[in-house]
């Protein structure tokens, strides 16, 4: 088998403790321990993380951007769900 | 997340709804339906950019076993590591474009992708370094910080971490002028040379004047490239004549002048002969930067059987472990 056959990484890495893990970018690797070894000598030369996750790209499972409109449309009519929504008097305060 | 499906509806090169996502200021990102015409010439530049990056480790690279102490050394390690992270930071946002690394490497090899001539010249001094640095990591910067608002998403998202890790590069080039410019008459000497030798090809690294880039203005209109080629270039001088100064170091071009009305360094006539003279293969350096870049791949092949090998072992004992 060549890297041809490797299969590709998605990259996420904790900053800090308290962050959550954030999508960095991606690599080809031979195998999940080598994907992280690889990424931490990519990602994080410059101590960008403390911890990191690889993901096969593979198994990742998302919306379609065809459907993009359709599928998201339901959250496009409820302004309500915004505190902005709502008429406060003049002066009230911690609301 | 890579969905490259060639099936997608393509829109075609001028459609209206792309082109108003462009004006929007909107992003494209790799599932999205875009045009034939914007994906090549993503994937003709981002692969030229990652080809770029690795091929210039080498005129650096050169230098690592001659630095002049441990200080210098590490410092060159840490660079020429970095410009292969660069490397390969830009070789998977083009393959969210749909290619396959190791297509743009054979493609490199077999001379089909062209690399940024500017890896050509040679590094003959240690100032060559610092000339490196503070030049063409100069000009390299000015080109990628507007990178970093590109229409395509990833490539974006890409030069923003490399545009981050650049900054020390050019400000160890500067100070290793800087060190050399105040040091012994010869140290001196060294360090103008060097200057002199990286100026021209330093602006050329910009592309042919506007008038003369012919995917140039198709690029600007889809949001690849933010400024042309002259204004970038002009850009750069600007900043680079006052640093200049401060180096202690003059630049080779008695034309350059400061225009009051315009507030900006007028500079001489670029030679670009030369410029399409080296990327027609006639630098002085294009064959050995091919012969060493096809043999390092060759050489590495046992790394990645070694890889290959180490990943199956491991699969098969954790395999055996759970039966």
């Amino acid at each position: 088998m060549s890297s041809r056959g490797w299969p590709l990484w998605e990259v996420f890495v904790r900053a800090r403790r308290g962050l959550a893990h954030t999508h960095v970018g991606s690599l080809h690797a031979p195998d999940a321990e080598m994907a992280v070894r690889n990424a931490r000598d990519v990602f994080t030369r410059r101590s960008e993380g403390v911890s990191i996750w690889v993901v096969p790209a593979a198994a990742i499972t998302a919306s379609s951007p065809d459907e993009k409109d359709a599928f998201f449309d339901p959250a496009g009519d409820k302004v309500y769900r915004h505190p902005t929504f709502y008429e406060v008097p003049e002066g009230v305060e911690h609301l | 997340m890579h969905g490259n499906d060639a099936t997608l509806d393509e829109p075609a090169d001028d459609d209206p709804a792309f082109l108003a996502l462009i004006d929007d200021d909107g992003r494209v990102e790799p599932r999205d339906a875009m045009p034939q015409g914007y994906r090549q010439s993503l994937v003709r530049q981002i692969a030229q950019h990652a080809h770029s990056e690795i091929i210039g480790m080498q005129p650096e690279g050169s230098w690592i076993g001659r630095a002049p102490s441990l200080r210098r050394k590490a410092i060159l390690m840490a660079k020429v590591q970095d410009e292969a992270g660069h490397g390969l930071y830009l070789y998977a946002a083009a393959e969210t474009l749909g290619v396959d690394r190791v297509d743009l490497l054979d493609r490199l090899h077999a001379g089909k992708q062209k690399y940024s001539s500017i890896f050509n010249y040679p590094t003959p001094t240690w100032a060559d370094i610092g000339a490196i640095g503070w030049l063409v990591d100069g000009a390299a910067i000015t080109n990628q910080v507007p990178l970093t608002r590109c229409s395509f998403g990833p490539y974006a998202r890409a030069m923003v971490r490399i545009c981050k890790e650049e900054s020390f590069h050019q400000r160890q080039g500067f100070e290793i002028l800087h060190t050399l410019s105040h040091g012994t008459t010869e140290q001196h000497e060294m360090a103008q040379q060097a200057v002199d030798r990286w100026w021209w090809p330093s602006l050329m690294m910009f592309g042919p004047a506007d008038d003369e880039s012919p995917n140039s203005a198709r690029s600007m209109r889809w949001g690849i490239k933010r400024f042309s080629n002259d204004e970038l270039r002009q850009r750069f001088v600007d900043m680079t004549v006052p640093q200049a100064r401060a180096l202690g170091l003059t630049l080779p071009d008695p034309d350059l002048a400061y225009d009051e009305a315009t507030g900006h360094w007028h500079f001489g006539e670029i030679d670009f002969s030369e410029l399409f003279d080296v990327i027609n293969g006639n630098g002085p350096l294009n064959a050995e930067r091919m012969a060493h870049r096809r043999g390092a791949h060759e050489r590495g092949a046992w790394v990645r059987a070694a890889a290959d090998a180490y990943a199956a072992k491991h699969a098969s004992r954790s395999a055996g472990t759970a039966a």
